[in-house]
């Protein structure tokens, strides 16, 4: 529990920190960041030399599934907590559609205990906006979260209804409860397989259209205006979100909007050979789309990168593609596939850590994100040199549902600690680097 | 030559050099339909699977009785319902069939991609008979044989496709074909029955018949589903008449040689009239009949067959 990190190169935008120096780290805490750093005479401090690695604060991921209740063969809490560790997360939040949905506190209340007992990583449950995620009634926001419930959403599922939307913001804003918004006019969705645009054309498949985002986030953006409230929109997928939200920040309005990796690394091009691992919700864009999103991330329209991992078992995709269940896994990929929009010079790489540490720890007014002494001592120890391939038999995750796999990618989470405990460790393997002394 | 591929999923894979060994072969094998016996050995012993999922009475016909006139044994497997409804899925119906030793299996199905998935699973040969809206890659081949019989050539003919182009397989595949054979295609239809950005494909768009069939050498009308008014993609069938049926009215506008062609099956009244359906023009029987020719041609060359 007490550490002494020596040599690796500090980045903590939350300090607007990036340099070599030490941490110390005593009872779980962060005790002080400085150079040279000698050991207190604390019992039992270890000392750890990093030289050659980054650190930065745990890695936040504000949109995860978890499955667990419900959908157990897809993910548990234990498995998705251990995929999350080993894709450098110390926190995750996680999204209500489970079976039951957790629409009342007992589910909170269930998901709460399950994440203690395993331990590995922060859980945050994010409860449904209206009951059943049906789009109706509100849940008991308040019970929910005096449960442990920190945001409101029924991703999955936009709230079509605005008058049960409008009521939703003015009721969660008064007890300081983020609400999450899935945007998706169902109507114009409707039947859909994937993003509307030539490649549907050619493969014959139901089509998406990109306004049906638009659309949705025009009308919450303008609730979210009215009611003096603040709104986050969940993996933004288009060029017009994008566009809609960045005026909307400009003209003063509380938005903030995350997007997920495959937004800004696959196309609808990629499901040309019919790939279900590559069938998602939102679908993959076309070019324009992935061009506005990174240009989104760059300008800061776009605040956060979330996994929106979704876990998915084989007999769910290895149907039919209109049939396919949508979604994959992220927890472990999504360091990596965001770290090259550092190599394209989209990000740097300190602005990439906030939006997936510093940033959504904000937006859901979580702990963590920092590594501010005082602070709980969760990290991610970084390797951006280290090469790796995704592969099948590595997933900790107990769906396999990647389209990346066989992908080549630099750079990757080589040490977890949450509370200055070690969740995940591999720099045991890999003799280059030295292990703590 | 032979054709060097195990399956037959879309048009848009087939290059000219292949799609012309299909309508060679295929121009060869009609004679052996006008024969009294009309039954050669050539696929003795070879097993044909036709694996429907969708309602089908002139496609699976068609490769049946292509495959007895070449000797093979053929079953037909009728699923009234999707794998989702049916409880197995396609990937384990496909696998029990592959136990089972056929040497050619022809599906139908309704979702875009059924038969990409199951040529990627089995040994044997799979032979698109229409996905979706994806392709109907025998029925394209049809059509071009039809063409080229009675035009003499494929290349430089102005075709018009009129209908439901976006939910239209055949429209896919015969675009992919014509266009490949050195044809100048056009889609004609009211803007909801057009997909996006359509034009990448190489066709011009028109939303009018009477433009699209100007000086055509051949018009294909397309099936209209009276289903698709529920999702308002045209206001009424009567409406949809007046607008785009192929009549005594407008066929003048074409070529005074042009073919009148449809996959079948027709609507009349709705997007032909019957006396264009049946009359000088029309040319839908002979397209069912060279059905029979390509699906053996395919079934021949499939199996190893040279031509």
């Amino acid at each position: 529990m007490n550490w002494l990190i020596k040599g690796a190169r500090i980045i903590d935008p939350s300090q607007h920190i990036d340099g070599q120096m030490d941490i110390l780290i005593e009872d779980g805490k962060i005790v002080k960041l400085g150079r040279n750093l000698s050991p207190s005479r604390k019992k039992g401090l270890d000392s750890m030399e990093l030289a050659g690695l980054v650190v930065t604060p745990g890695l936040v991921d504000m949109h995860t599934h978890l499955r667990e209740p419900g959908f157990e063969y897809k993910e548990t809490i234990q498995t998705g907590s251990e995929a999350a560790c080993a894709g450098g997360f110390t926190a995750i939040a996680c999204m209500p559609n489970t079976n039951p949905v957790n629409d009342t506190r007992s589910v909170t209340e269930f998901i709460l205990r399950k994440a203690t007992e395993t331990n590995l990583v922060n859980v945050y449950p994010i409860a449904a906006i209206t009951m059943q995620s049906q789009g109706n009634a509100l849940a008991e926001f308040w019970d929910l979260k005096e449960a442990g419930a920190i945001a409101l959403s029924d991703d999955g599922k936009p709230v079509m209804d605005s008058a049960v939307m409008r009521r939703a913001l003015e009721y969660a804003h008064s007890l300081g409860l983020p609400i999450i918004s899935h945007c998706e006019d169902t109507c114009l969705s409707s039947g859909g397989a994937m993003h509307e645009g030539f490649a549907s054309t050619e493969l014959g498949l139901p089509g998406i259209p990109g306004i049906a985002e638009d659309i949705m986030v025009a009308r919450d953006l303008l609730l979210a205006e009215y009611t003096r409230s603040s709104i986050h929109i969940a993996h933004v997928s288009t060029a017009g979100s994008v566009r809609l939200i960045r005026d909307a920040k400009n003209r003063g309005i509380k938005v903030t909007a995350e997007t997920a990796p495959h937004y800004f690394t696959l196309t609808d091009d990629d499901l040309r050979t019919y790939n279900v691992n590559a069938k998602v919700y939102p679908p993959l864009r076309g070019k324009d789309d992935v061009e506005a999103i990174k240009e989104g991330l760059r300008d800061g329209t776009i605040d956060a990168i979330a996994s929106d991992h979704a876990p998915h078992a084989l007999t769910d995709k290895e149907v039919e593609f209109e049939y396919a269940a949508s979604g994959m896994i992220g927890l472990e990929t999504s360091l990596g596939l965001s770290l090259r929009l550092v190599s394209a010079d989209i990000l740097t790489l300190n602005q990439l850590i906030e939006k997936m540490s510093a940033h959504p720890a904000r937006i859901l007014r979580i702990p963590g994100g920092t590594l501010r002494p005082g602070a709980p001592a969760d990290l991610t120890i970084i390797d951006l040199q280290r090469s790796w391939t995704v592969s099948r038999e590595a997933i900790r995750s107990r769906s396999k549902n990647t389209p990346f796999i066989g992908w080549d990618l630099t750079g990757k989470a080589v040490m977890t600690m949450k509370g200055g405990v070690v969740t995940y460790d591999e720099l045991n393997d890999c003799h280059e680097h030295p292990r703590h002394s | 030559m032979i054709l060097e591929r195990k399956d037959i999923l879309g048009i848009k894979e087939l290059s000219k050099d292949e799609i012309l060994l299909i309508l060679d072969t295929a121009d060869s094998f009609i004679e052996i339909s006008t024969r009294e016996i009309k039954k050669v050995p050539t696929l003795r012993g070879k097993t044909v699977i036709n694996l429907f999922y969708e309602a089908s009475t002139r496609t699976r016909t068609s490769f049946e009785i292509a495959a007895k006139r070449l000797s093979a044994d053929t079953i037909n497997i009728s699923a009234s319902t999707s794998s989702v409804v049916k409880g197995e899925t396609l990937l384990d119906t496909a696998r029990n069939l592959e136990a089972m030793n056929p040497d050619v299996i022809v599906i139908r199905h309704s979702a875009a991609g059924a038969p990409h998935m199951l040529a990627g699973m089995v040994k044997q040969s799979i032979i698109n008979a229409g996905d979706g809206a994806h392709e109907h890659p025998t029925q394209a081949l049809l059509d071009m044989m039809t063409i080229r019989a009675k035009k003499g050539r494929l290349e430089n003919l102005n075709i018009a496709i009129v209908g439901d182009i976006a939910h239209s397989r055949v429209a896919r595949s015969n675009i992919y074909g014509l266009k490949k054979m050195g044809a100048q295609v056009t889609v004609a239809g009211p803007a909801t029955m057009i997909p996006r950005d359509i034009e990448q494909m190489g066709v011009t768009v028109y939303s009018s018949l009477d433009e699209a069939i100007k000086e055509v050498d051949v018009i294909m009308m397309l099936r209209i589903q009276i289903e698709r008014q529920q999702q308002n993609i045209f206001p009424s069938l009567r409406e949809y008449a007046q607008r785009f049926c192929l009549s005594k009215k407008n066929i003048s506008l074409a070529k005074e040689d042009v073919l009148v062609m449809h996959p079948g099956p027709i609507n009349r009244g709705v997007e032909i009239s019957p006396d264009i359906a049946d009359g000088p023009y029309s040319v839908i029987l002979d397209q069912v009949t060279n059905g029979v020719a390509v699906r053996m041609a395919l079934l021949y060359l499939l199996t190893g067959g040279k031509a």
